[in-house]
């Protein structure tokens, strides 16, 4: 499974250069390389995997500049990160499960949540929260790596209930490695042997604070072996190795082989092109050099260009593409704008009945919004 | 003195915002005393995600001012180590809602290694933690969760309302032999200036502060929503005559139980106003210690204004959920009319 890369090339980042057991299908530009395999699947897979990474890096593009417009709150931008996202996510089958940070815009759209409801809680909408029932995702995960004992749990259930046709995948980013759950959550796994993978999105940088002040570990992936499950290293900028690592590692989560380990962590190497989110300025704490080498091996263009040379993407094929992912994003935007709430949701669904107590203090508010109106709600604090 | 004060408004003081009076603080002590170091994520080279930390990397270095790995359980465990050592850690979480991990550090270690070493160790540290809501932030970024901490014997806890009180808590604190969680009201980060002395000086953490004195209710209150409670209070004077005392608890543990229930003896009527859940928030604490020590001066039911008792909503409807002036006004006219 493991690819030489292009070792002694300058230009390619540290993290990228250093290992020599890092999976890669394509190179920087996008042409397969010399040894590589590419994963089975078909032309048509393969452009769905192409839109839809298209498709991510539009809406990021639109969610930081509606952000810069006072349209939407705090942003987490995922540039970089599509590649890995989208193939994680198109490796899954409907049944599996997703549990996505707050960056997995993305990979919640390629497992099925719908769009309109992604851009919803941006607006400070709560509604946006609300997951269908025919979606396997999970809420998105703000604080960090509290997911990872969360999906460990959920892959054990299905486990200890025969359900060995799903498996559970859980991201989590390189800060998270830091944090006391992501080591309980992978012994655990570890010890029931349960049908999880793990992708830690790699992208350097937790913050402020660079990849090397999370651990002193060489690389990520090989944390996996002290908790007894299979580490696999992968370049999250190249989307075809990124779902061929994830895909086998599913497979094996749903059917192990003789003496294989049903759990994997998967170390996807990657780069956070952008901010933290639209409320952080990396130029502070980064150089913008070290961003140029990454931007070379942009997982969009490396997808792109290995349709071209396999003739299944053309210039009008890409503008039509490109059209349809517009317009999907301005519909989703102009649906989430018309959200409308009422100050009642602040006391649904904290419990499956409003406790009485709680239903006094909406009906006070409620007394108060008819006595003085909605407007002298809305003064400013300060 | 402080590399981002640059404001003067004469030689002894400068206009500071309250971000700026703690950062102003924090290089103040730490200009002072050595064994001062600031700890945890992004507090170093980004200067902290609000910047309280400013400027503190550059001067002081990377073995004062240290980007820990992203692991609240380990700053503060690391924390509670490094004090045993002589050191003065001032960890930061970097938003109270993150806090949960290093609870039990904080609830089985931090607050209880003096008794659990029958007074032998201490743990001299200051767990600073922006807290509160209404600036737009996303999910779990809101928490206002003081009661957790003011429950746990052998923690101070504090959270100052202005520029001022900041720098002056955080010095009090930084000098405090015991461990104390420094609650820090982001609404009001930047909100307004105010003349914040060059020099050291401290504010005492046995004090809580009457901002406005009157004589028909008294009102308790702390940090962000000090302001409101303040501006409720000039609106009822000016439309209604009513006469309200405003005080600013600044130490919320050990509460200044004296100005408490001297206010209360005054006016016979208090309300509570906080921006935390309800159900077993301050509010309730300060109510009863009101009963307990002023029973025959009051006039009135105690009225509390506060959160509800829900998880804070999105920024959509989070102007609902806090305590806004006209909410505390209603309260307050209740109760006075009671």
């Amino acid at each position: 499974m493991n690819m030489k890369n292009e070792a002694g090339s300058k230009d390619v980042p540290a993290a990228v250069r250093e290992d020599s057991d890092l999976v890669q299908v394509l190179d920087a530009e996008g042409n397969v390389l010399p040894q590589a395999s590419v994963p089975d699947i078909s032309d048509r897979q393969l452009l769905e995997l192409y839109e839809t990474i298209k498709f991510a890096r539009h809406f990021d593009q639109r969610a930081i500049s509606f952000q810069r417009q006072g349209r939407l709150a705090t942003y987490a931008p995922m540039t970089g990160q599509e590649g890995s996202q989208v193939a994680t996510s198109l490796a899954l089958a409907e049944q599996d499960w997703l549990f996505p940070t707050y960056r997995e815009h993305a990979a919640k759209y390629a497992h099925g949540m719908d769009l309109a409801s992604l851009f919803e809680p941006l607006r400070g909408y709560r509604e946006g929260y609300a997951i269908p029932d025919d979606v396997n995702v999970m809420p998105e995960y703000i604080p960090i790596a509290t997911q990872v004992p969360q999906a460990m749990g959920m892959a054990w259930g299905h486990k200890l209930q025969g359900k060995t046709d799903t498996a559970v995948l859980c991201h989590l980013g390189d800060g998270a490695t830091s944090e006391g759950d992501f080591h309980e959550g992978l012994n655990f796994a570890g010890v029931f042997d349960v049908p999880a993978v793990f992708v830690c999105n790699n992208n350097q940088w937790a913050i402020s604070v660079p990849r090397e002040r999370q651990t002193a570990s060489e690389t990520i992936a090989e944390k996996a072996q002290a908790y007894g499950i299979d580490g696999v290293r992968v370049d999250g900028l190249d989307p075809l190795a990124v779902y061929k690592v994830a895909s086998a590692a599913l497979e094996k989560a749903r059917n192990p082989g003789p003496g294989e380990l049903r759990p994997t962590l998967i170390e996807s190497v990657q780069y956070r092109f952008g901010a933290h989110t639209t409320a952080d300025d990396p130029s502070v704490y980064r150089d913008e050099s070290e961003e140029e080498a990454w931007r070379d091996r942009d997982p969009v263009d490396r997808i792109e260009t290995y349709l071209y040379n396999e003739g299944i993407l053309d210039s009008d094929l890409e503008s039509e593409i490109q059209d349809s992912i517009e317009q999907e994003v301005s519909e989703a935007i102009e649906t989430a704008e018309q959200t409308e709430t009422s100050p009642d949701n602040i006391v649904e669904h904290v419990y499956e009945d409003v406790p009485a107590r709680l239903e006094e203090q909406r009906d006070e508010l409620n007394r108060l919004r008819e006595k003085y109106d909605d407007g002298a709600f809305s003064e400013v604090l300060e | 003195m402080s590399s981002t004060a640059s404001t003067q408004t004469g030689q002894n003081a400068q206009r500071l915002t309250l971000v700026e009076a703690i950062q102003d603080g924090l290089y103040t002590e730490m200009s002072q005393d050595d064994s001062v170091v600031v700890l945890g994520e992004d507090v170093g080279k980004n200067g902290g995600v609000f910047r309280a930390t400013d400027q503190l990397y550059e001067e002081f270095g990377e073995d004062r001012v240290i980007d820990t790995p992203l692991a609240e359980a380990g700053i503060i465990g690391a924390s509670i180590g490094l004090a045993q050592t002589g050191m003065k850690p001032v960890p930061e979480m970097q938003f109270m809602g993150f806090m949960y991990p290093a609870f039990d550090q904080i609830v089985s270690h931090a607050a209880r290694l003096r008794s659990r070493s029958q007074g032998q160790y201490s743990v001299p540290m200051v767990i600073r933690a922006p807290y509160g809501g209404g600036i737009r932030a996303p999910e779990h970024h809101s928490e206002s969760k003081e009661a957790f901490f003011v429950h746990e014997p052998g923690l101070k806890v504090v959270s100052p309302s202005t520029p001022y009180d900041a720098k002056g808590l955080l010095a009090a604190s930084i000098h405090d032999p015991d461990p104390v969680i420094f609650l820090e009201p982001k609404l009001i980060y930047r909100a307004f200036r105010e003349d914040v002395p060059t020099k050291p000086y401290e504010v005492s953490l046995s004090e809580a502060a009457v901002r406005r004195e009157g004589s028909d209710i008294s009102v308790y209150t702390w940090g962000a929503m000090t302001r409101p409670a303040l501006i409720a209070a000039e609106n009822l004077s000016q439309s209604h005559g009513i006469e309200v005392e405003v005080i600013d608890l600044r130490t919320l543990s050990p509460l200044d139980v004296a100005t408490i229930t001297d206010s209360f003896k005054k006016t016979g009527r208090a309300a509570i106003v906080h921006e935390a859940p309800k159900t077993g928030g301050l509010g309730a604490e300060i109510a009863t210690t009101i009963q307990e020590e002023a029973l025959v001066h009051q006039e009135a039911p105690i009225k509390r204004i506060a959160g509800f008792d829900a998880p804070m909503p999105l920024h959509s409807l989070e102007d609902y959920y806090l305590p806004q002036a006209v909410r505390i006004q209603d309260g307050i006219r209740e109760t006075v009319d009671f």
